[in-house]
């Protein structure tokens, strides 16, 4: 992974340019950051079924050729390591050379995904939430993570970590919507709930912006203008029946990664006591807490313990935790910031930077179908 | 007409629910089931006041939401069977933010999740009818409440849940 790009970051509706004009702009920052030629495109990956259509950016820049595009099914950010995934593997089976990975959206110019679908009648699926008030993603989830809270005796202070770590990351990241506004542990408990067991300050934002990454091989990788993350494993996936409409995943209690946490350890060849530094969707607070134990980094009856902001400050904690105020602090880019963030920890260009981190890792969009997770690296073997 | 919020205090039979007196526990307005698909018999079902769930005849698995096709044999000649209106509390939620404009006099208001141990542990998502702030507990039991929405058009019945512990 070569270049970053990333466009500024508006609250909902306040950009005043439009979400493909954002896309261009991201795409050309990471070229730049890369210090590579915006000819060399030749393939796009995305996720959550982005609006902004390849063929169409590629008619934009004038690029010469497009060689490769794909689309990562599912929404929320569950695919954006997926999406790299996309991008590696078309790299590395020659169908592309330099494919640009990208997420455009601006959430006032479309729909808001915090309000509830507007529509007179409910079809398929959600005839079985709607008519129940079970409209939005927050309502969508509450329930999951409930069950985990109650199967493991979990108090509401570790999801109260979560949000405090990224609100304090955020405000070293001048970048961040957030930036010059701290959470106290005192303001979050005080703080209305949106929808039992989430505190507003449980959500992510709604954002208006764009990201990009580039990708390309390893040996092109050594002529360009950044040191290099290296991409040690990306992978996406569901669990058994995980997408079973009317909340009737058998295993209900989960963020989705049971089945793909081993995969991408034994893919990247490190394992949960080697990684430096993790950046974690933050849909939802909840989100984050059955990710991390998915993905190894506790069990599930040490997360009382385990979730402190302490413990997860760039500064000295034992799994410092997103380090750029993520989705909840520092922009909702549907997690490819989250991505961003990981190069930067690799790169060593962190405002919150871990030091000596190597291993940088990302988990995509808990408790959506498909989900993902990537690990970087600052060598191209750990 | 639709009925709203505001004119329904008054006795009604069909009333499930003491939730500030409503006739229905969320107010009209918010998005009626479309009984179509795989899913058309359970709403008539549900008309009728009874609950049933889809079961595959050839291998005998339970299987909701309602698909084309059974998970465990890949039959398509799926059937519904009716089961007794119990469950169990899974999980539940109590949302406080308004998520549609149905909905700006309504919270808070709760949300729970049924397990049908008769019927394979399948989930079913309503809401629990009475106290909105009152203490829920995993594991209780519950049962069905027919929520007739008559005067809709075409007219539907929504399956909610009462705590089997403290009546109506």
């Amino acid at each position: 992974m070569v270049g970053i790009g990333q466009t500024r970051y508006y609250k909902r509706g306040a950009s005043p340019d439009p979400e493909f004009k954002m896309v261009l702009e991201a795409i050309l920052l990471a070229c730049r950051d890369a210090g590579i030629g915006v000819e060399e495109i030749d393939g796009f990956t995305s996720f959550s079924n982005d609006r902004n259509d390849p063929p169409r950016i590629a008619a934009a820049l004038g690029l010469p050729e497009l060689r490769h595009s794909t689309m990562v099914w599912g929404g929320g950010g569950g695919g954006g390591s997926g999406a790299v995934a996309n991008a590696a593997a078309a790299v590395a089976a020659g169908l592309a050379e330099t494919v640009v990975v990208f997420r455009g959206l601006a959430q006032g110019q479309f729909r808001r995904y915090g309000q509830g679908v507007r529509t007179g009648r409910a079809a398929g699926a959600e005839a079985f939430t709607a008519p129940y008030g079970v409209l939005s993603p927050a309502q969508g989830f509450a329930m999951r993570v409930r069950r985990f809270m109650w199967q493991h005796d979990i108090t509401q202070n570790a999801l109260r970590a979560v949000a405090l770590t990224s609100y304090a990351h955020a405000q070293r990241n001048p970048r961040a919507v957030m930036y010059g506004r701290p959470l106290t542990a005192v303001a979050y408990d005080a703080s209305r709930w949106i929808v039992e067991p989430f505190h507003l300050y449980d959500c992510c934002l709604e954002n208006d912006g764009a990201a990009a990454v580039i990708v390309t091989s390893a040996e092109r990788a050594r002529r360009t203008r950044q040191k290099p993350a290296y991409i040690l494993a990306a992978l996406q996936g569901s669990g058994y029946r995980q997408a079973a409409t009317a909340h009737n995943a058998p295993d209900y209690a989960t963020s989705n990664f049971k089945a793909l946490a081993p995969r991408l350890y034994a893919a990247a060849g490190v394992g949960p006591a080697d990684v430096d530094v993790l950046q974690c969707y933050e849909n939802f607070t909840g989100g984050v807490m059955m990710s991390i134990v998915e993905h190894g980094f506790c069990r599930p009856d040490e997360v009382n313990e385990f979730f402190t902001p302490e413990n997860f400050s760039f500064e000295g904690g034992n799994l410092p935790l997103n380090t750029s105020g993520g989705n909840l602090a520092e922009c909702y880019m549907h997690g490819l910031g989250l991505i961003i963030e990981a190069v930067r920890q690799v790169r060593g260009t962190s405002c919150c930077q871990v030091p000596g981190a190597k291993v940088s890792m990302v988990v995509s969009g808990p408790m959506v179908q498909p989900v993902s997770s990537s690990i970087y690296c600052a060598e191209p073997t750990p | 007409m639709r009925q709203h919020r505001d004119d329904v205090n008054r006795s009604d039979q069909d009333c499930p629910s003491e939730h500030s007196g409503r006739r229905y526990y969320l107010p009209a307005g918010l998005p009626a089931p479309a009984a179509d698909g795989p899913a058309a018999e359970f709403w008539a079902a549900a008309r009728r006041h009874e609950l049933v769930v889809q079961r595959c005849p050839r291998c005998r698995t339970w299987q909701w939401g309602p698909e084309h096709i059974c998970h465990h044999c890949h039959s398509f000649d799926l059937t519904y069977e009716r089961v007794s209106p119990r469950g169990t509390v899974y999980s539940w939620e109590r949302s406080w933010y308004s998520v549609h404009p149905a909905l700006q006099q309504a919270v808070p208001y709760l949300t729970v999740l049924v397990e049908l141990p008769q019927a394979g542990g399948v989930r079913m998502v309503g809401n629990l009818l009475g106290d909105p702030l009152q203490m829920v507990g995993i594991g209780a039991e519950v049962e069905a409440v027919f929520e007739d929405h008559h005067d809709a058009d075409p007219p539907f019945t929504l399956v909610q849940w009462r705590m089997l512990d403290q009546p109506l």
